[in-house]
């Protein structure tokens, strides 16, 4: 069997279906690109020489990453366990404005307790709303992508509600906007809940690194969590139970695992990685919970999973890819004056999903295929 | 007060409201009566909200507006179909992946065909029925029949008519026949030399059509204008009412009612009772998981749900 092994293309072929279903997006692009009647060389050339071409670029490119490695995560570890968690949006939500309180109500406390109780609060919040769709599929049965797209819309009205409850003074709030809008702000979280940016880690070692570069702690916390998911899932009990229910329910269910128990600890944990996207954006970025802040970064998280093929390394891949094209997607915007709007870049992630999983499928046939013949 | 809540005005409301919805959910009929789950109608709503206010401005004509909806619902159910069926794909991933594309391809194309992302519609469809009587002259009780049953968009009729005709394609006619044994018990209807992917692609591109009407209603008729993310996750609660429906016309078509009735109601509550309008909001979501909660042991999808057919082959 070994000697079969080694000379198998189509397992080679299987690991690097992603890149095939990027590449099939970004000709899809192009051709997108030449319908405006723009040049696809040159807006991709921009897209990657700004996002990646320079320090500045590649720390840009990383505060992106960030919020979309832990909805990524959260995506990628319910689906181990046969879920799937479509409402990163609203954990993210809820755990978000959860940690924002904790941060500008408890001003007092110093900073060595305040960050890491932001940062818990942050994972309980999102933990807390995962478990009602959890709890809702383990009990009778519901479908838990119903559930967790209404939890969003729930969860989008309740926050709009409570940033109302504890808005900014108006002076406060339109300074913030630039005057120009008025979308509700909540005040200020304390200085000791913020997470330090990560320029003064260069100066200190002498690397040249501009100050207004956003890319902060949060994205060790990241990388942090996606160390902890493949902990979980493939180094404890636990984890070893959320996969056996992933793979067969009832074949999970005949070997003694409680199938109840470990959805809803799944979709707990899952939900808890979705909160944390409010230490990159409320304590590493704007210090307050604003209700525009991130849309859609919970939905981008399914593309990041389904690209990372729900690996915990994949997402971490996945999640800076879309962040250079989310980046750099926003620098060609601005470059062809609004003629490639930035939305491009979320039908390029559509095709990168569909794509994914009909390689993946394709691929898996050949497989098959080839074991049968063999 | 209780006058002041439920008159004609609310009762028509409710139909208004529920229209998307019982459209949408009778998509999803079509498509899991044959197999397949199709979590894109959000998506394929949302497009064809747009498409419709985008063609009936360019054209004038808000007849073209609602054609070029149901085409567009129609070529996003063939992406799905190709995916799901030809492919064998994930179900749920492809629907969320349309869901994705929905939201990126209408707002890309607002900007670039309108340069922002609210488009008021130039025209919209004329109101069919009789003739209000003033409210001097003829009874008030006249009116409100009126106002009740015959004073509607024309698509409100059209729905009427669609959900008595699915009806009877589903459970009447030999095609029902098929598309059902399709969804409960495939193997057996391709020994009785049914064509399964052709059932399949002819029920997932009729529920792509069906939402794509469903947003054109959204748009042209009851909003008046097309804003990004406009369908609100009527996709999903179209689902569970389909669900509550137990996956039949007229089960959808009720549920669809129930919602409508819900939303009309927490809008007029919004006036009435001290309650911040962001909890009015949540009235439908809350109201979806309720009833999704509650149809669960007496609702049963159909057997093949959601299962790619495999071919038996030696």
């Amino acid at each position: 069997m070994k000697s079969i092994k080694k000379f198998d293309y189509y397992t080679i072929l299987e690991k690097i279906t992603p890149l095939i279903a990027v590449i099939i997006a970004l000709l899809v692009g192009a051709v997108v690109i030449i319908l405006i009647g723009e040049n696809p060389i040159f807006v991709y050339k921009t897209l990657f020489s700004f996002a990646i071409g320079n320090r500045d670029g590649w720390g840009n490119v990383l505060f992106r990453a960030t919020p979309l490695i832990f909805t990524g995560l959260t995506v990628a570890f319910a689906f181990r366990c046969g879920l799937f968690n479509i409402g990163g949006e609203g954990q993210m939500y809820i755990g978000t404005f959860l940690a924002t309180w904790v941060g500008f109500t408890f001003t007092s406390l110093p900073a060595i307790i305040l960050i890491p109780l932001c940062i818990l609060t942050a994972a309980a919040g999102g933990a807390l709303w995962a478990a009602i769709p959890g709890i809702l599929k383990a009990k009778t049965g519901v479908h838990e992508v119903i559930v967790t797209i209404m939890m969003n819309w729930i969860a989008s009205s309740l926050t709009f509600f409570l940033v109302l409850k504890f808005k900014a003074t108006a002076t406060e709030a339109m300074e913030a906007v630039g005057a120009k809008q008025m979308i509700p702000h909540t005040i200020e979280i304390a200085e000791a809940a913020r997470l330090p940016r990560l320029y003064p880690i260069f100066n200190f070692l002498n690397i040249d690194f501009p100050a207004y570069n956003q890319v902060n702690v949060s994205f060790f916390i990241a990388i942090g969590v996606a160390v902890l998911a493949y902990y979980i899932l493939w180094k404890t009990n636990l984890g070893y139970e959320i996969r056996a229910v992933g793979y067969s329910p009832l074949a999970a269910e005949y070997g003694g695992i409680s199938v109840g128990k470990n959805i809803i600890l799944a979709m707990m944990i899952s939900g808890a990685f979705a909160g944390l996207v409010g230490t990159n954006e409320v304590m590493g970025f704007k210090y307050r919970w604003r209700q525009d802040l991130f849309t859609g970064l919970g939905f981008n998280g399914i593309a990041v999973a389904l690209l990372g093929k729900n690996h915990p390394l994949g997402v971490v891949l996945a999640a800076i890819l879309f962040a250079i094209l989310n980046y750099g997607g926003a620098i060609v915007n601005i470059f062809t004056e609004g003629r490639i709007p930035r939305e491009l870049i979320m039908v390029l992630q559509a095709v990168i999903v569909i794509f994914v999983v009909i390689s993946d499928e394709v691929v898996k046939r050949l497989i098959r295929q080839r074991r049968k013949t063999v | 007060m209780f006058g002041d809540i439920f008159n004609a005005q609310f009762f028509s409301s409710s139909i208004r409201v529920a229209i998307p919805l019982a459209l949408a959910g009778l998509g999803g009929v079509f498509s899991e009566k044959s197999g397949v789950i199709n979590i894109g109608l959000e998506g394929m709503i949302l497009t064809g909200a747009f498409t419709a206010i985008a063609a009936t401005n360019f054209s004038g004509n808000p007849w073209v507006g609602v054609l070029a909806a149901i085409m567009v619902g129609m070529l996003l159910g063939l992406i799905h179909a190709v995916t799901c069926i030809t492919f064998k794909a994930n179900q749920i991933v492809s629907g969320v992946a349309i869901n994705l594309f929905a939201s990126g391809i209408t707002v890309f194309f607002s900007w670039l065909l309108f340069g922002e992302t609210q488009i008021m519609a130039k025209s919209s469809l004329p109101i069919w029925g009789l003739p209000l009587p003033n409210i001097g002259e003829g009874s008030v009780f006249v009116r409100n029949l009126i106002v009740m049953f015959a004073n509607y968009s024309p698509l409100v009729y059209l729905t009427i008519i669609i959900f008595v005709l699915s009806h009877i394609i589903l459970f009447k006619t030999p095609f029902g026949l098929r598309l059902r044994s399709v969804g409960e018990y495939p193997q057996a209807a391709d020994t009785m030399g049914v064509n399964i992917v052709k059932m399949r692609y002819i029920a997932v591109m009729t529920s792509g059509a069906l939402a794509g009407l469903a947003g054109s209603f959204l748009s042209l008729e009851q909003a008046h204008f097309f804003v990004k993310e406009m369908s609100g996750g009527r996709g999903f609660i179209a689902l569970a009412a389909m669900i509550f429906g137990k996956w039949t016309p007229f089960g959808t078509a009720g549920a669809a009612l129930l919602f409508g009735v819900g939303e009309a109601l927490a809008m007029r509550l919004q006036g009435v009772l001290a309650i911040p309008v962001q909890f009015i909001n949540m009235v439908p979501y809350l109201l979806a998981i309720f009833v999704l909660v509650s149809a669960i042991g007496r609702a049963t999808p159909p057997a093949a749900d959601g299962i790619p057919y495999e071919k038996e082959i030696g």
